[in-house]
């Protein structure tokens, strides 16, 4: 790890100041950072720490929705009761990612601008080839190892695979990034790769990540986070859907449905498809097998990764079953 | 070029003061600086828990941990376990009552993890424990040992 100079924020002015400031990088929790600055990746000259400043780690829910501020800790959003019970699938993307230790550690905000695990990203020692860390220099990936490597999103320069937990539920329930005074909806905050996979989201400099709000919704209440991986705990996601469903009246019709996947795409992943084929009917096997199929409309597989084409519907077609079989 | 900086940190109840560069990680601090040796240094990266430690009473990844982050923090190593008279804390004697370990290298890091885990209520099953045990790696397997010594440590931890 390079060294660098240490600065802790006195102030969230402070902090902003900081952030516009040539080869700075803020710390919080320092999960992402400190590891990707032991690997290599991350060389800032400044590190600003955030970690102490008061008043951004809130966790509020009311009528309106639920409001995290972004200094929140994994473990005590997840472990939060009216989070629990409003957001579900919020609470269980949280907890099933990483390890209770780093639960501790990371913020929310830090949480949605976790790096991808792209082996390729993480090594630029033998590899230096990486349109990410190195804008033109190429991507190994692609013709690569890339078992877990995106199916959607991807372009020529970039398959990597967007590996947060927590941002899938927040994209199925339209939750909004706050940049201090400035509001991003989630899905416009995070960038498909294109011809710039080293630009990842919407934040501009000078600007930081203060809180996320989630709208309250009867779907979001009634909602699953469903997770498939490698090993059963302490893993990225080979496949997962944040779903939840609104019924109407009768108990079986469907009046809202959201349906977001992580782990096969290069960004949290709305699946809009699925959720507009099954508006309006009621939930029988076959008609949510159909539906499902169209999560992974468009997908391109790259060899190794092909499985998640086939694994990805699969998720949605239980999480949304097992949400509807809760009447 | 010198890009030093004085710290104090709170660690088992003493106030230590030391000289390091930003870039030290709390793990080096303490084995390399405060020649606390219990905390163990395994993959360095946040893979593996050999390094957990307690900040505020919570567990935590030392490696992924400046120690100039955690100034004016209480820092708990496995060193600061153990009673006054140095009779072993529950969790320490669940562990050698169940064999919970061979080589013993990543046993500092799982009895810190453990004492929390069962401190946060999430030792009620063995699946539970699993689930929260799962950021501490056992390279010799003995996993099925220490999910024991972690289920009985809870029934006598106050």
């Amino acid at each position: 790890m390079r060294d660098f100079s240490y600065l802790r924020a006195g102030s969230l002015d402070e902090a902003l100041r900081a952030a516009a400031m040539p080869a700075t990088m803020l710390l919080a929790g320092g999960t992402t950072l400190l590891d990707l600055a032991k690997c290599g990746v991350s060389e800032p000259e400044q590190v600003v720490d955030i970690i102490h400043l008061k008043g951004l780690d809130a966790i509020r829910v009311d009528a309106e929705g639920a409001f995290i501020g972004a200094l929140a800790k994994m473990s005590h959003v997840a472990a939060d009761s009216a989070i629990k019970q409003q957001f579900p699938a919020v609470s269980e993307s949280l907890w099933q990612a990483a390890s209770a230790q780093i639960r501790n550690m990371a913020t929310i905000g830090g949480n949605l601008l976790q790096r991808t695990r792209c082996a390729y990203f993480r090594d630029p020692a033998t590899f230096p080839a990486c349109n990410k860390r190195a804008p033109g220099s190429g991507c190994s990936a692609l013709e690569g190892v890339n078992r877990g490597h995106a199916v959607l999103g991807g372009s020529d320069a970039c398959i990597a695979t967007y590996p947060g937990d927590l941002a899938v539920a927040l994209v199925a329930f339209d939750a909004v990034v706050h940049l201090g005074k400035r509001k991003v909806a989630i899905d416009d905050f995070f960038l498909l790769p294109g011809a710039t996979p080293h630009k990842e989201h919407a934040i501009k400099p000078g600007e930081m990540i203060t809180a996320i709000t989630i709208p309250a919704s009867v779907a979001a209440k009634r909602s699953t986070y469903w997770k498939v991986r490698d090993r059963q705990s302490y893993e990225f996601a080979a496949a997962s859907a944040a779903v939840g469903i609104e019924f109407e009246a009768d108990g079986k019709t469907v009046k809202d449905l959201r349906v977001a996947l992580g782990g096969v795409a290069t960004k949290p992943w709305r699946a809009r498809g699925v959720e507009d084929a099954l508006k309006g009917k009621t939930l029988e096997p076959d008609t949510v097998k159909k539906a499902s199929r169209l999560a992974v409309e468009g997908a391109i597989a790259h060899g190794a990764n092909h499985y998640k084409i086939e694994l990805a519907p699969r998720v949605v077609e239980r999480a949304i079953l097992k949400m509807g079989a809760l009447a | 070029m010198t890009n030093q900086t004085t710290i104090n940190l709170n660690i088992n109840g003493q106030t230590q003061s030391l000289t390091v560069e930003p870039r030290v990680t709390l793990l080096d601090a303490l084995r390399d600086h405060l020649e606390l040796t219990g905390t163990k240094k395994g993959c360095d990266q946040g893979q593996c828990g050999a390094c957990t430690v307690h900040v505020d009473g919570e567990r935590v990844l030392s490696c992924l941990t400046l120690a100039a982050q955690v100034e004016g923090r209480k820092i708990t190593t496995v060193e600061g376990l153990s009673g006054p008279g140095g009779e072993l804390h529950p969790v320490q004697a669940a562990f050698l009552e169940h064999d919970a370990f061979q080589c013993g290298y990543c046993t500092p890091g799982q009895i810190m993890s453990a004492v929390a885990c069962i401190r946060e209520g999430h030792a009620g099953s063995d699946d539970e424990i699993r689930e929260y045990m799962s950021g501490n790696l056992c390279r010799c397997g003995a996993y099925p040992h220490i999910v024991e010594a972690v289920r009985e440590a809870a029934k006598v931890m106050p």
